[in-house]
């Protein structure tokens, strides 16, 4: 079946097109991209294509969550990866990048094999494992990233058991460039944030709950941008939340190191204050920051500093969530949230809409080395279609993820993706669309 | 004044008025504990249940005390804090204990916000009897009770509170109380017993307890959780106790007439020297145990309509 999308504002960053033009899909590829006299094959062509007009819509490369949790295998009742990818696509994204936490960790083949073929089998979005720098995660004994990377992984993290051991990092560079694999880090040192679980400021002194200083992150920020210097590789810095991280980031890039960076759309749309409820789906890690940090996050987004946005997303379990906040998990379920979240940027004047798709398509495919991120003749067929002025109210009940855990529940948001194509083929369209 | 809330669970939330009625009604129950048969039938038929998840002698022991005194059938039941080990939830077990109608549930908790949570899932009224270092309202309500016993007023004393203030939610509710009724609260401790931004809360912060106390009308001590030794907050008992022990050589700083408090259990020797602790010039520490009794009566009666 051949698809041709017309009417709509084609955006490119790969390609910097910003432009109303027509997209013809054939075989999962790209075949045809353009103005002008292929756009009357709507006519010679009718019955064997499917056109479908997207007049008022905005056409991108399918957007690419670089920093997922599918919890499976060991948590399904939280995430499987067909649950995960399900939540993907209606959430815009054809392609996203799986964390190593599961249970057993995914610190070799088998499990990085078992993930592949559980996404292979629900045919939905591209799913991107990425391996355990250290086996278990246990910050000890690097994992076989040569033998993870012919499994299919796509970069190396400990996600959130932070690679506390300087030299392990170092290893991890050195050994991870060399085989092109990127370190995604989440950074946090985890002796200044013993005990924390919440930003350390005036709302932790009066809620009581104990704090996570800003210089647990920006210590390792730090520290991670000066081993990736000396060894002559790079690092890719997880979710930001600090004005101090933003900072550290801009200044080695502009020291020309290889050092890129997302952060998660909750850093640059809520802050600490609103924990005065001990809401549970607030609780995340990294937490909430101040609204100074949200400004700095937002100019670092502007200027680049911050190369991509990624859900961070976290699905958890009622069971998980209905708690004491001290004993309530950290996480965000963002899939279904993280696009609406972004337009916002784009809809208060801080991104341009190339910035945008730049962040959520074109960044991650080049900071995880994917074929993908662009509409180009010839490439895969990953589409993203979005209503910019679609308005609808976040109701978690309606999440295709089966973690609900989202303090946008009820939200009033304006723009959504009303059409996810992986590979020439529909795997989510708007029921209202009528396709 | 109609008492209308459903829950005490912050002295934050407390308006000047209501802090005000519920002293004035805990004053009206002093008497009670005075006689010889110290029980009013005025909460008879209601159910009382005193849910401590920490380990409490005197404040659990005071509830229970207060409601007996009224009338009121009072269930003790001390769970373990961990709801991984007690394989029910906080949620699971309020459901239970609502299903049983009882009238109040006092709860302790040593996390944060927990009062919070049960108090949006019954429909019973709720009282934090401590969470965590978030508050304490029952302490700083028999404490300012004291002061303005003692000293006619709160508006326009200075108070100092001493110790570890991290981890103190007496020391927080405190500051909310003291400030709203007008007493100029002044805090003194370790730099790493501070905690951060707690300026904002409007109140004068100092690393030396001699600078707190000085022309201060009340002293109050906090005690020193002796295990925060283990998490290098501060480096020895010595240390801590040749520094932040009130005795009787600094208290001369204080006003001649200043008087010495503590929430308890006191660390002899630690916070404070014996010779304070026990001079009837400056202690009036058994005194707040004693208001502890007729605050909580007070709150009682308040939430189960008592001024309707």
């Amino acid at each position: 079946m051949k698809l041709l999308l017309t009417g709509a504002r084609v955006i490119d960053p790969a390609q910097k097109i910003d432009a109303k033009m027509d997209v013809l899909v054939e075989n999962g590829k790209i075949a045809k991209i353009g103005t002008g006299p292929f756009s009357t094959a709507k006519t010679k062509d009718a019955g064997k294509i499917k056109i479908i007009d997207l007049t008022d819509m905005i056409i991108c490369p399918g957007l690419i969550d670089m920093h997922t949790h599918l919890r499976e295998p060991g948590q399904e009742y939280k995430e499987t990866v067909a649950s995960g990818a399900k939540a993907a696509v209606a959430g815009g994204f054809s392609s996203i990048a799986c964390m190593p936490n599961t249970d057993p960790i995914n610190d070799n083949r088998s499990i990085t094999e078992f993930v592949k073929r559980k996404a292979v089998e629900a045919n939905l979005a591209n799913v991107y494992p990425i391996g355990a720098i250290s086996r278990q995660s246990a910050g000890e004994q690097l994992t076989e990233f040569w033998d993870l990377k012919e499994a299919g992984i796509v970069a190396l993290s400990d996600d959130g058991k932070p690679v506390m051991d300087a030299a392990l990092m170092r290893h991890a560079l050195e050994y991870g460039h060399s085989l092109s694999l990127p370190i995604i880090s989440h950074c946090e040192d985890t002796n200044l944030s013993a005990g924390g679980l919440m930003n350390e400021g005036y709302y932790s002194t009066i809620l009581g709950l104990g704090g996570i200083p800003v210089s647990a992150e920006e210590v390792m920020v730090s520290r991670d941008i000066l081993i990736a210097e000396f060894t002559r590789t790079g690092i890719h810095i997880a979710h930001v939340s600090t004005e101090g991280s933003v900072r550290l980031i801009r200044e080695a890039k502009k020291r020309g190191l290889k050092v890129t960076a997302e952060t998660a759309p909750h850093y640059f749309t809520l802050t600490d204050e609103s924990l005065q409820t001990y809401n549970t789906s607030l609780k995340v890690n990294p937490p909430l920051r101040s609204a100074e940090d949200i400004k700095a996050i937002k100019e670092g987004l502007a200027d680049g500093t911050l190369d991509a946005i990624a859900s961070d997303h976290a699905p958890h379990a009622r069971t998980d969530k209905e708690l004491e906040f001290e004993y309530a998990a950290n996480g965000i379920s963002g899939l279904e949230t993280s696009l609406a979240l972004s337009l916002r940027l784009v809809n208060d004047g801080v991104l341009t809409w190339p910035e945008l798709i730049a962040k959520m398509s074109t960044n991650p495919a080049q900071i995880l080395n994917l074929p993908k991120g662009t509409i180009a003749a010839g490439a895969d067929a990953d589409i993203t279609v979005i209503d910019p002025q679609l308005k609808w109210t976040v109701d978690v009940k309606t999440f295709y993820s089966k973690g609900k855990n989202s303090p946008f529940h009820g939200w009033e948001m304006k723009g959504k993706a009303i059409l996810t194509i992986v590979g020439g083929e529909i795997k989510y369209a708007l029921p209202s669309l009528n396709l | 004044m109609k008492f209308t809330r459903k829950d005490i669970l912050g002295i934050k939330d407390l308006s000047v008025d209501e802090i005000n009625l519920i002293l004035e009604t805990a004053e009206s129950f002093l008497e009670i504990s005075t006689r010889e048969i110290k029980k009013v039938p005025t909460l008879r038929g209601k159910t009382v249940i005193n849910l401590f998840f920490e380990a409490s002698t005197r404040t659990r022991t005071s509830f229970e005390i207060a409601g007996k005194r009224l009338s009121a059938d009072t269930i003790n039941i001390s769970a373990s804090t961990s709801s991984v080990v007690k394989g029910e939830t906080l949620i699971d077990t309020a459901r239970n204990l609502e299903a049983m109608n009882p009238d109040v549930i006092v709860i302790r908790h040593s996390a944060a916000g927990a009062p919070h949570l049960l108090a949006t899932l019954v429909k019973q009224s709720i009282i934090n009897a401590g969470d965590g270092a978030h508050e304490h309202p029952t302490q700083a309500l028999l404490d300012m009770m004291t002061i303005k016993e003692k000293k006619g007023r709160i508006a326009g004393l200075k108070v100092a509170i001493i110790g570890d203030i991290t981890h103190s939610r007496v020391a927080r509710s405190n500051i909310y109380g003291l400030s709203k009724m007008g007493a100029n609260v002044v805090l003194a401790g370790p730099a790493t017993m501070l905690p951060r931004d707690i300026e904002q809360m409007g109140v004068q912060v100092h690393t030396k307890l001699e600078d707190a106390i000085i022309d201060a009308d009340v002293v109050m001590m906090l005690r020193i959780q002796l295990e925060r030794q283990k998490q290098n907050i501060f480096p020895s008992l010595r240390e801590y106790s040749q520094h932040y022990c009130l005795n009787s050589r600094n208290i001369k700083l204080a006003r001649k007439d200043a008087i010495v408090m503590h929430p308890g259990p006191i660390n002899r020797g630690v916070e404070i020297s014996p010779d304070i602790a026990d001079d009837p010039a400056y202690s009036v520490i058994l005194d707040q145990v004693n208001k502890g009794v007729a605050v909580r009566m007070a709150l009682l009666y308040l939430l189960t309509g008592g001024s309707e």
